[in-house]
């Protein structure tokens, strides 16, 4: 499948302080290709330049050099703005800031009456999205009564009922508890796997970008990696450089290492790393 | 004596009501000087209504709470005391930074506890080090500091009136790796220094097993365990039942057990799970 995203040697500069001296670029010369369908993770420290990169996706942000397109369309063409929001939504970390009505389903319904829709189709978009993460039972609850997780699903059904065909997450999971954060993984997994939509995730919990089908790096508002999971969390000493961290059976197994033990460098979860000590074990 | 002593604490919301619900039931603890502890459970298990009335922010509805053997509601009126030797930081404390400079922000607490202007200024600058503030930061509005030093600079307001119990409320929580790693230290750090009681809510059972002496877990407004890390982490099935991890080094190693490998579970950190692994490869003992 073709690219749904494509950053061209994108740079961006937020404006000028009160001083007028200028900023540093957030983002600087990034070429990327999001494959249409595919789950890409986007990790990097505070101030690596994620989210603005994340911005950028949908014409939030607007290149100050390059070029961003989104399905062909060029997000500094003000005129398909509208179009890219429709192709491309966002979710951000914090879920009291994302929450407009008093109702959940009038919240998930707010897109789609923006943009137009029939009300009877509106009906079924919102319960589909509703059911979608789960949260249909929940349609009639006020949303300061729910918890954080429940938020966050509620804001993600509120993208899906756009029926936009790509999802970009900022730290979606930030403020959430495990519990909170195990929903809203396994939502957006189900989203990716079974209804075939794009998802950028923008986190620094490394178990969640563990799960992507690719893992790009960011460091000072470049692309420093660039892989598989595996291809990246092998390279533990580099992601801890950037002050990034790994699973922690990563991180033994490059302890181990270290020391001379012949061990795989790509292991990244309990399992992996419980089989490949066993086969150590038993072939002393 | 326990510098912290709960004797059958209980507090209920909304009493009396038909919407009336016990966040901590009968809870029996006591917490000796000097303890690092880790507070760990779900939302809603209690910890945060359970810390609340450690520096009297929440009346108990039955039960006593004693800081240095004193009874914090014995006279009302002194309750004001207990909140300058109990000092307690919340979730996100760079959404309360409000003064003009931050030098202000931190002095707040010292002011009101009627500090002079030499102990102020003294008490100011000691916090910024244990914070790793730069003092050229501290005439700056706290509104033009990054992310991480408002975080700072909202630690520092509290440890500047000198508590001999700090408590925070999950201090990294939306920080990055690196950011979470500092803040830890910076933790360690100020215990070591000061020789205070502190005591840390958080989600993330690494961290926990980093830094902590003692785990105090809580589930279902009760204390489900009180104890030393290995004595926690020792009891990963029950953890697991009421839905708390244990560290992922910890769980390879119970893994290891499971697939009848003779070794030992209490392995907390990844360099003591390296030595053990190394230590068995070349045939030692564990």
């Amino acid at each position: 499948m073709g690219n749904i995203i494509e950053f061209d040697n994108v740079s961006f500069r937020y404006e000028a302080d009160i001083e007028g001296e200028m900023l540093p670029l957030a983002v600087d010369s990034v070429s990327l290709g999001i494959e249409q369908g595919s789950f890409v993770a986007v990790l990097g420290h505070n101030g690596s330049g994620k989210s603005t990169l994340a911005k950028l996706t949908n014409a939030i942000n607007i290149p100050e050099s390059g070029k961003v397109t989104v399905d062909g369309m060029d997000t500094s063409d003000e005129k398909l703005t509208d179009a890219i929001r429709r192709t491309v939504g966002m979710v951000f970390q914090n879920p009291d800031n994302q929450i407009v009505a008093t109702i959940v389903e009038d919240d998930v319904a707010f897109g789609p009456e923006n943009l137009g829709v029939p009300p009877a189709e509106i009906r079924q978009r919102v319960d589909d999205a509703l059911k979608a993460v789960n949260m249909f039972e929940f349609r009639k609850s006020e949303p300061h009564k729910l918890s954080g997780g429940q938020k966050q699903r509620v804001a993600i059904a509120g993208v899906i009922a756009m029926q936009t065909s790509c999802i970009v997450l900022d730290e979606p999971t930030a403020m959430l508890d495990p519990n909170g954060r195990r929903e809203v993984i396994a939502t957006i997994k189900k989203l990716n796997k079974e209804m075939g939509i794009t998802v950028i995730l923008v986190t620094h919990f490394m178990d969640e970008a563990v799960q992507a089908d690719r893992v790009v790096v960011m460091d000072k508002g470049r692309i420093i990696m660039d892989g598989t999971p595996r291809e990246v969390f092998s390279e533990s000493d580099r992601l801890i450089a950037v002050g990034l961290d790994v699973p922690q059976a990563t991180q033994l197994a490059a302890a181990l290492i270290k020391k001379g033990v012949q061990i795989s460098s790509d292991l990244l979860d309990e399992n992996e790393c419980i089989d490949a000590v066993c086969e150590l074990l038993r072939s002393k | 004596m326990p510098i912290i002593s709960l004797k059958n604490l209980t507090h209920t919301y909304s009493a009396g009501t038909p919407l009336s619900v016990s966040a901590i039931e009968n809870i029996n603890l006591d917490i000796e000087s000097g303890e690092l502890v880790g507070i760990i459970g779900h939302t809603g298990s209690g910890k945060s209504t359970l810390v609340q009335h450690l520096n009297g922010l929440l009346k108990p509805t039955e039960g006593k709470v004693f800081i240095d053997g004193e009874d914090i509601w014995s006279n009302k009126k002194k309750i004001r005391s207990v909140r300058f030797k109990v000092g307690l930081c919340f979730q996100y404390p760079e959404y309360q930074l409000f003064e003009e400079t931050v030098y202000k922000d931190i002095s707040f607490g010292p002011k009101n506890m009627g500090m002079s202007k030499e102990e102020i200024d003294l008490s100011v600058r000691r916090a910024a080090d244990y914070v790793g503030l730069r003092h050229d930061l501290l005439n700056k509005s706290p509104f033009d500091l990054s992310g991480g030093e408002k975080r700072r600079a909202a630690i520092a307001g509290v440890m500047a009136m000198n508590p001999k119990i700090l408590i925070l409320d999950e201090p990294t929580a939306g920080l990055d790796p690196k950011g979470r790693r500092e803040i830890l230290d910076m933790i360690v750090d100020y215990k070591k220094k000061t020789g205070s009681t502190v005591l840390l809510v958080s989600h993330s059972m690494e961290d926990v097993a980093s830094v902590a002496t003692k785990i105090l877990v809580m589930n279902k407004s009760q204390v489900a365990m009180y104890g030393s890390v290995d004595e926690v982490f020792s009891r990963a099935d029950e953890l697991e039942k009421i839905n708390l991890d244990v560290p992922q080094i910890t769980r390879i190693f119970l893994g290891l057990r499971k697939r009848g490998i003779d070794v030992s579970a209490d392995v907390y950190t990844v360099n003591e799970g390296c030595s053990r692994l190394l230590s068995l490869l070349n045939g030692g003992e564990c």
